[in-house]
Order: C-alpha cells, then structure tokens, then sequence
C-alpha cells in the first residue's frame, strides 16, 4: 500500500501546485463590460505598448465618465506581455478563458499580435490592435482572419503613399533608397515604394541596405553621392536613420529624404540635429499640427492628464480603445460574436487618427498623414488619400 | 507483479503515471483551463531546455551560450514541416526531424569547440547561436524577420508529457550509465580524467549532441504550441535564461532544473497581476534565491522517490510491510 500512499501524496503535492496559480476568482458581474489589454510594458517595445495603453485609459476613463456604453461602465484588464510572442499568446487565453472578456485590445506590434490571432479565432473573441502595420496581420493567403482587426494602415500602403507623395507633391523623378535589411518592415516599405514610384514614371537610382544597429553610413553615401537623384527613401527606425540623415547632410546631401512612421521620435531630432532636420518627411498616423476640433480636445485632455505631448501611439490607442466601445455600443449582444460583428460593419468613425471604415480585410481606410519637419519640429502636415 | 509494482522502477511508472492521469482529468473538467495549459506547456518546455542545458553545463561542466540556437533549429524544421503539410505524422516527422538537425549542428559545432574551456567555449557557441539566428533572419523559407505564424497546433498535454518524461528519463539514465559518469569525472577534473582513460572530447560531444537534440525537441514543442515563431524569441537572452534556469536548480541537479523551472513559471504567473512591477518582483526573487541559496536551490543534490519515502515516514508514521 505505501507505494501508492506516496504517490498520491506527489501527486497532490503537484496538483496544489497548480492549483495555486488559479486561485484568484473572477467576479461575475454583468453590470461591467469586460475588455482586455495585452501590452508590451516591459521588454524590447515597452515604449510602444505603454504609450498605447496610457491612450486606451484616457479613452477609457472619458467612456465611464459621460456613463460608460449604454449605462455599463468599461472596465480593463491589464496584462504585461514582456514583447514575447509566447506570452502574448498565454495572456490572450487567459483574457478569454478566464477573465471572459468581449474584446482583447494589442498587442502593438505585429508578430505578438499575429500570435494571439489563432488564440481569437479559437475563442470567438476578437483582438484589434492599434499598431500591428505588418500586410499580413489580418489577412493571409487563406484569406481574412476572422477575428483579427486593427486601426492602422499597413506597411505596403505607407510605401506607396509616400511614392506618391514624392511624385505628386514633390515632382521628384529619381529616388534612392536605404533600407534596413534585417527588418521586414524596411523591406516591406521599399518594395512597395520602389513599384508605385515606377509605375508612376520614376526611376530607382540605387538601392542600399543597412543593418539595424549600425552607425557609420557614410561608406553608403560616399557611393551614391555622385549619382543623379533628387529624392532619399529611407524606411527604417529613428535610430539609425537619424545618424543617416546627420551624416548625409554633412557630406552635402541636401535633397529632400522620405520616411515612415518610424521616424516618429523625438530621438531623430537628438541623433540628427535641428540643422539636419530640413527638407524631411514622413509618413505617420496622427499630427498634433492637425486643428480638427478632435484632435485639439484630444491634445487638451492628454495633457491635462499625463501632463505631456501625446505621439502617434497615444492616439492610436486612444482611437482604439473608442473603436471597440463604439462596436460594442452598436453590437446585438455583449459577446465576441456580436462585437466582431458590429466591427466589421464600423462606417465612419471619427477619431482622432482621421476618420475611417472597415474593409472586407479588417483594416480602416484612411488618409495617410505626410509630416514636414523644419528645423526638426513638425512645420506643417499634408493629408495624402488612397 | 506486485514485485514489479514494489520496485523502484515501478515506483517510478505509479508515480508517472498518476501525474499525468490525474493533470489529464483536471484538463477535461476545465479546472485547468487554456491559459494553465500554456503555463503547463511552458513549464514543460522549459524543463526539457534545462535539464538538457544542465547536461552540458551542470554535469560536463562545458559552459554554453548556444541553447537558444539549437532551440530554433528544431522550431523553424517542425514549424516549417506542419506549415507545409499540416498533419499529426508531419509535425512528429517535424519534430524528430529539427531534433536530429539540431543533434548534427551540436555535432559539427562541438567537435572543434570542445576542444575549447571555460569562457572560449561560452563565447564560441554564443558565437554559433548568433549565426544560426541570422540565418534564419535572411532565409526566404523563414519569412525573415517577420517570422512564421499560424502553425497548427498538435501539441497537447499527452504529448508534452511524452516528450518532457522522455528526455528526462533519457537524460538521467544516461548520467547513471559510464558515459555519464565519464562526464562528470571531465567536470571535475579533465585532466586527471584524461589520464584515467577517458576519450574527454568524444564524452563532451556527446553530452554537447543529447543537449542539442533535446533543445530541437524543446523548440518544436514551443512552435507547434505558441502558433508563432521569430528569430529574435532565440537571441542571446533566450540562451541566458535558460541559464538561470540551471543555476537557480543548481548545476548539476536534473530534479533541481525541474523544479526551478515548475517555480520561475509560478512565480511568473502569480505577478500577471501587477503587470508593471512584475519584472522587477521576478528579478528581486532571483536575487534573494541566489543571495541565499548560492549554489542554486539543490546544489548537487536530488530529490527522487526515495527521498519522498523518508518525508512520507516522518509524516504518516507508518512502518508499513518493512
């Protein structure tokens, strides 16, 4: 008989174990609405899902303040997803599972929102991120994923936005670009920029690539210094592409440079110097230079608040977290079903990032905003449309 | 059969066994529910990555940086395999498969690094795993830096469990056996080893090659489970905190390795409730662990069965047949 004495005390021993980790209860209260947040508050992109979650609270804490949906005060659940896919995932099922929420918002960038998506489709629940820009976020080539949303525009269409922009706006012929060739984001842009700049009659001078983390980039500018361009496409991060303008305009560079919303950070202006700054433009989701009645109330509010400028990730999360109440006010039901449905059928809605649509793809159609800086602050801001 | 059952060995399969009968029908009755299975697979997981880890560092006393490498190789194989054909025979193909590409890297790697010790070593396979990331970050078959999403999941408890007590088993019945012991007599003292007889390098390999083996298997399981994979999941940090693992248990200590991994997982979900000093409270455990308990939460020693007998007597107070 010992043998089995002991084994069931193991045994137990291990269950408990488990046990322990489940021991807070839920409380079931159907007078709130449950949404949850995956973020990144810690970890590679922490300032990334901080400054989102810091808008989604804003928005959250306006939403109760003028009587929460249809009399139902928003109540969030917060998680810290350390930037690991993995713990997105685990986090995405615990929401579900066991904080039954209607709605998961983030995480916000693209491979830790994609590895929530299977998680959301699994539990009906859908998951909408404000910053996932990757192409195949919510669609693949098994088509659109069900549950999947997001209120941001994605990577290809910020690359032929701004070959547009660069034809149309600044009648330039002849480009370069200097991507970074370990993300897949720079090479995303670059392809989509390269083919729309083609097609509209411009040429392709050179191609260069970086990798991220490098710092001396004048090996590349000394080698297309003396071709003919009139136009420098730079889709890659603040970091390395505020040492690239620096030392481009140092070696008398001076024709106009395009970017994307990576450059949005005021480390640009540190790494590359208000006298670099000129004749710059990038691509990006939202501009404090925008005086729409919107836009000025959300700047007075975020400031009164947190005491601070709010950047595109404040506002994308603020947008978000007013996207899902408004789906949730218009859905049948209070369940996954029903909000992913009122998703879908989103027309119209006015935020702070522009007003926008749903697709058939689950992503918003909106105006891409093309920001000029002036000695490196933003001088004006130009609405480039689809 | 009752003799079998009275054995240490059948000891060992009641014990097994009973674990896995009795986590399976808490599964089914959705006690443990989607989210305390994936702390399970991470746990289990993170068992197999140190026990392995342990075998090359703990026992051989080879100080490696590389596991995070390994790890991807046997993810990118079975997540490319089940992407492709998305079947149960070609994710266990899969599996086997990134295990024994990974075996062959560990090979080709260690036979000219082994011959390496102490910081060389680190550097060498830190070197290795650095390499084997970035290859995968250009190839076009691992959408790059993007990384694959949407593989299928086929891992379950059962399986978890089958592969987890498995390498285990594996990797302690090898310690027990010559070669092990040949190991351990390399971590203690190479030289006096050698001169005893031993072949040093071809036993350092071998520990480097069961590692790698048991990482691919580990990286599989964590692709098959978490639906997405990316090069940057296996850096440098992913090699560290394996380490911590190993060191938290104790080098040299298989049940401490487990249990170290069973409490980070723990202690890791208990502060999901504090999302933004959750870091901190971890890191602060890790310290006071090792403030007070410097050679790792076992040190050398191990808990088996029959250490459990003992508590089991001090408690019950039961001659029982003896």
């Amino acid at each position: 008989m010992n043998i089995k004495k002991y084994s069931i005390i193991f045994a137990l021993i291990f269950v408990v174990l488990i046990f322990a980790s489940c021991s807070q209860t839920t409380s079931k209260n159907n007078d709130v609405i449950k949404i949850g947040v995956n973020y990144e508050l810690s970890g590679d992109v922490a300032t990334y899902g901080q400054s989102s979650v810091e808008g989604i609270e804003l928005a959250v804490e306006q939403i109760n303040k003028a009587g929460g949906i249809n009399g139902k005060q928003i109540v969030l659940i917060k998680y810290d997803n350390k930037s690991e896919p993995s713990e997105a995932t685990t986090l995405a099922s615990k929401l579900m599972t066991k904080d039954k929420v209607v709605a998961v918002l983030g995480p916000a960038t693209s491979g830790a929102f994609k590895a929530t998506i299977p998680v959301a489709i699994q539990n009906k629940i859908p998951v909408i991120s404000g910053s996932a820009t990757a192409d195949d976020v919510t669609v693949d080539k098994n088509g659109v994923k069900e549950y999947a949303f997001r209120i941001c525009f994605n990577d290809s269409y910020q690359g032929t936005a701004m070959a547009k922009f660069a034809l149309n706006h600044l009648s330039k012929k002849k480009a370069v670009i200097i991507m970074d060739s370990s993300s897949d984001y720079s090479k995303g842009l670059a392809e989509n920029f390269a083919k729309t700049f083609q097609e509209g009659g411009g040429t392709i001078v050179a191609r260069e690539a970086y990798v991220k983390n490098d710092t001396d980039f004048n090996a590349i500018l000394t080698s297309i210094k003396n071709k003919d361009f009139d136009v420098i496409f730079i889709p890659g991060y603040y970091n390395e592409a505020g040492l690239i303008i620096k030392q481009a305009r140092g070696q008398g560079i001076n024709v106009p440079i395009l970017g994307a919303d990576g450059f949005d950070s005021p480390v640009l202006l540190e790494l590359a110097g208000a006298n670099a700054l000129n004749n710059v433009y990038f691509s990006n989701h939202y501009s404090s230079l925008d005086k729409s009645p919107v836009v000025v109330q959300f700047i007075k509010d975020f400031k009164a608040k947190y005491n601070k400028e709010p950047d595109a990730f404040n506002a994308l999360g603020y947008d978000l977290a007013k996207f899902v109440a408004n789906a949730i006010s218009r859905a049948e039901k209070i369940d996954g079903e029903s909000v992913k449905k009122a998703l879908e059928s989103t027309t119209d809605f006015k935020g702070v990032t522009g007003t926008f649509s749903i697709d058939k793809n689950h992503n918003p159609v909106k105006d891409i905003i093309v920001i000029e800086l002036k000695n490196g602050v933003q001088h004006s801001a130009i609405k480039v449309s689809r | 059969m009752g003799k079998i059952l009275d054995s240490r060995f059948g000891k060992k399969i009641i014990f097994l066994l009973l674990t896995f009968v009795i986590v399976q029908i808490l599964i089914s009755t959705n006690i443990i529910n989607d989210y305390l299975q994936a702390t399970l697979a991470t746990i289990c997981i993170n068992i197999i990555l140190a026990v392995s880890l342990n075998l090359i560092t703990g026992f051989t006393g080879q100080f490696s940086l590389g596991h995070a490498g390994f790890m991807a190789i046997g993810a990118y194989v079975a997540a490319i395999m089940t992407i492709k054909i998305p079947t149960f025979t070609s994710f266990i193909l899969g599996t086997f498969l990134g295990a024994i590409a990974a075996a062959i890297v560990g090979f080709l790697v260690g036979l000219p690094t082994l011959r390496l010790r102490g910081d060389y070593l680190a550097i060498a396979t830190l070197g290795m795993a650095e390499i084997i990331r970035v290859i995968f970050l250009n190839l076009e078959v691992t959408n790059g830096a993007a990384g694959l999403s949407g593989i299928p999941r086929f891992v379950n408890w059962p399986w978890l469990f089958v592969f987890t007590t498995g390498i285990v088993l594996l990797i302690n019945n090898f310690l027990k056996s010559s070669h092990g012991r040949a190991c351990i007599a390399i971590r203690e003292d190479e030289i006096a080893a050698e001169a005893m007889g031993i072949n040093t390098t071809k036993y350092k390999v071998l520990a480097f090659v069961i590692g790698a083996f048991s990482a691919g298997i580990a990286g599989a399981l964590y692709a098959s489970y978490f639906y997405f994979i990316k090069p940057n999941l296996f850096g440098f940090l992913k090699s560290i905190d394996i380490l911590v693992i190993v060191v938290l248990g104790g080098l040299g200590s298989i049940s401490g390795s487990i249990l170290a991994a069973i409490l980070l997982a723990l202690v890791s979900t208990y502060f999901q409730s504090f999302p933004e000093i959750r870091m901190v409270l971890y890191g602060l455990i890790l310290i006071i662990i090792m403030i007070f308990r410097p050679q790792g939460l076992l040190g050398s020693k191990e808990i088996s069965l029959s250490t459990f007998n003992k508590l089991g007597k001090f408690f019950v107070f039961e001659r029982g047949r003896k």
